[in-house]
C-alpha cells in the first residue's frame, strides 16, 4: 500500500503536498497517546468479546470516526472533544479491566460514540497545505492498524495467564484515561 | 467552498438543509480540470496507465467496486469487468466535448462512501442497481479524465490506457474477491473492513471538498 501511494517527485500530481499529506495522516493518530490508548483498547475489547464483536467493531469504528472528522472538516463544532477522547480511554480501559460483556449493539454504540470525538479532533487538526486525499488515506490506515495491534495483543485472551494480562492492560489504559481526563478538565 | 457561516448571513437554514445545499452546490460547481501532468515517456497509452496508477482516489473506487462485484458473485464480477471500462471510455469521450463537468473530489468522495458502505455491509446489491453503480462511477471519473484530455494535458489515447488498467484491476481484484467469498467467514471480514476504510476515506474526501 505504501509503495502504491508513494509520490514520484518527477511525475507528481501538482495538487499540494501529497507526501506530506500521507505522512501527516499516518502520523496524526499515533502522535497522541490518548488516541493510541483508545484505539488499541477498542482492539483489546473486541478480542476479549470474541466473535462477532472482534469483526464488527473494526468495521464500524472507521466509519463513525470519519463522520466525526467530517463534522470537524465542515466546521461543525463538538463540545468537550478532549474530555470525550480522554473519557474514551478511561471507559474502554475499564471495560477491558472488568471484562464487561454488554450486548453487541451496546458495545458498538459505546465505541461509536467515542469514535465521533476522535474523528472530530482529527478533522479539525489537519494541516492546511496537505493533500486531503492522502491525509485521509493515511489517517484511516493508521487508525485501522492501531485496532489491528489491539486485536493482535488481545489474542492472548485464549490463555488463562493472557486473560489476566489483558485485564492488567485494560487497567493501564484506564489509568492513562484518568491522567488525560484530569488534563482535559483542569 | 467554505460552508462555515459568514457574518452577512441574515437567515440561518437548518444544518441538514445547509449540508444538502452545499453538497449539491459543490457538485454543480464546475472546477478547473486540474490535470495530472503525467508524462511516462512511453506514449499516450502508458501516460493513461501512469495517470491511474498515481490517482489513489480513482484506484480506491475501482478496488471498492471490484470487491463489491466479487463478493456479489462471479456474474456481478463479469458485468463489472466490462461495464466499468466501457463507461469510463464513454465518460471520457463525453468529457472531451467539454459540455459536462463535475466536481471530481465531491463526486468521487460520495461514490467512495456508497461503494465502501455497500462492501462493509456485505449485502447483495439488487440486480438492477448493479450497472448503475458501476457505470455511474466509470462515467463520472471518465468525464473528468476527458475534461483533462480536452485541455491537452492528457493525450486522448491515455483514456484507452486508463480503461485498460481499470479492466485489469477489476479482473484481478474481483477474481480474488470471488475466491474470498467462498472461504471461511473471517476472510470475508477482511474485505468488509477494506470497504469500511474506503467509505471512511470517501467521507473525509467529501468533507475536505466542502470545507
Amino acid at each position: 500500500m505504501a509503495v502504491c501511494f508513494a509520490p514520484f517527485a518527477a511525475h507528481a500530481h501538482v495538487e499540494g503536498d501529497m507526501a506530506g499529506g500521507l505522512v501527516a495522516g499516518l502520523w496524526h493518530p499515533v502522535s497522541g497517546l490518548d488516541h493510541v490508548l483508545a484505539m488499541v483498547a477498542v482492539g483489546l475489547w473486541g478480542a476479549q468479546l470474541g466473535k462477532p464483536a472482534v469483526w464488527s467493531l473494526p468495521v464500524a469504528f472507521p466509519l463513525v470516526m470519519a463522520i466525526g472528522a467530517f463534522l470537524g472538516l465542515v466546521g461543525m463544532g463538538l463540545p468537550g472533544v478532549e474530555i470525550g477522547i480522554a473519557a474514551s480511554a478511561l471507559v474502554l480501559g475499564a471495560m477491558v479491566l472488568t471484562e464487561a460483556r454488554p450486548p453487541l449493539w451496546l458495545a458498538t454504540t459505546i465505541v461509536g460514540a467515542f469514535a465521533i470525538f476522535h474523528g472530530h479532533a482529527h478533522g479539525t487538526e489537519l494541516p492546511e497545505d496537505a493533500s486531503g486525499l492522502l491525509y485521509s488515506i493515511g489517517f484511516v490506515t493508521a487508525t485501522g492498524c492501531l485496532h489491528g495491534c489491539g486485536i493482535a495483543l488481545g489474542l492472548v485472551h485464549r490463555w488463562p495467564a493472557g486473560r489476566v494480562l489483558l485485564r492488567v492492560a485494560g487497567g493501564l489504559v484506564a489509568l492513562g484515561g484518568c491522567y488525560f481526563l484530569r488534563g482535559a478538565l483542569v | 467552498m467554505n460552508s462555515r457561516g459568514g457574518a452577512h448571513r441574515t437567515r440561518q437554514r437548518p444544518a441538514p438543509v445547509r449540508f444538502v445545499v452545499s453538497v449539491l452546490a459543490t457538485l454543480a460547481f464546475p472546477v478547473l480540470a486540474r490535470a495530472h501532468l503525467v508524462n511516462s515517456g512511453l506514449g499516450p497509452f502508458y501516460d493513461g496507465v501512469t495517470h491511474l496508477a498515481l490517482s489513489p482516489d480513482e484506484l480506491l473506487g475501482i478496488v471498492g467496486l471490484a470487491l463489491l462485484a466479487g463478493l456479489g458473485g462471479a456474474a456481478f464480477g463479469r458485468m463489472a469487468l466490462f461495464t466499468l471500462p466501457l463507461a469510463w471510455l464513454a465518460g471520457g469521450l463525453l468529457g472531451m466535448t467539454g459540455r459536462i463537468t463535475v466536481n471530481l473530489p465531491t463526486a468521487t468522495g460520495l461514490a467512495l462512501i456508497v461503494i465502501g458502505t455497500l462492501v462493509a455491509l456485505d449485502r447483495q446489491v439488487p440486480f438492477a442497481i448493479r450497472p448503475v453503480i458501476v457505470g455511474g462511477f466509470g462515467l463520472v471519473e471518465g468525464l473528468q479524465n476527458g475534461a483533462v484530455a480536452a485541455t491537452g494535458a492528457l493525450p486522448a489515447g491515455g483514456l484507452l490506457g486508463i480503461a485498460a488498467t481499470a479492466f485489469v484491476l477489476v479482473a484481478l481484484v474481483a477474481a480474488g474477491a470471488v475466491a474470498i467469498g467462498k472461504q471461511p467467514p473471517w476472510t470475508r471480514i477482511v474485505a468488509r473492513v477494506a470497504g469500511s476504510w474506503i467509505a471512511a476515506i470517501g467521507l473525509l474526501m467529501t468533507g475536505w471538498a466542502l470545507r
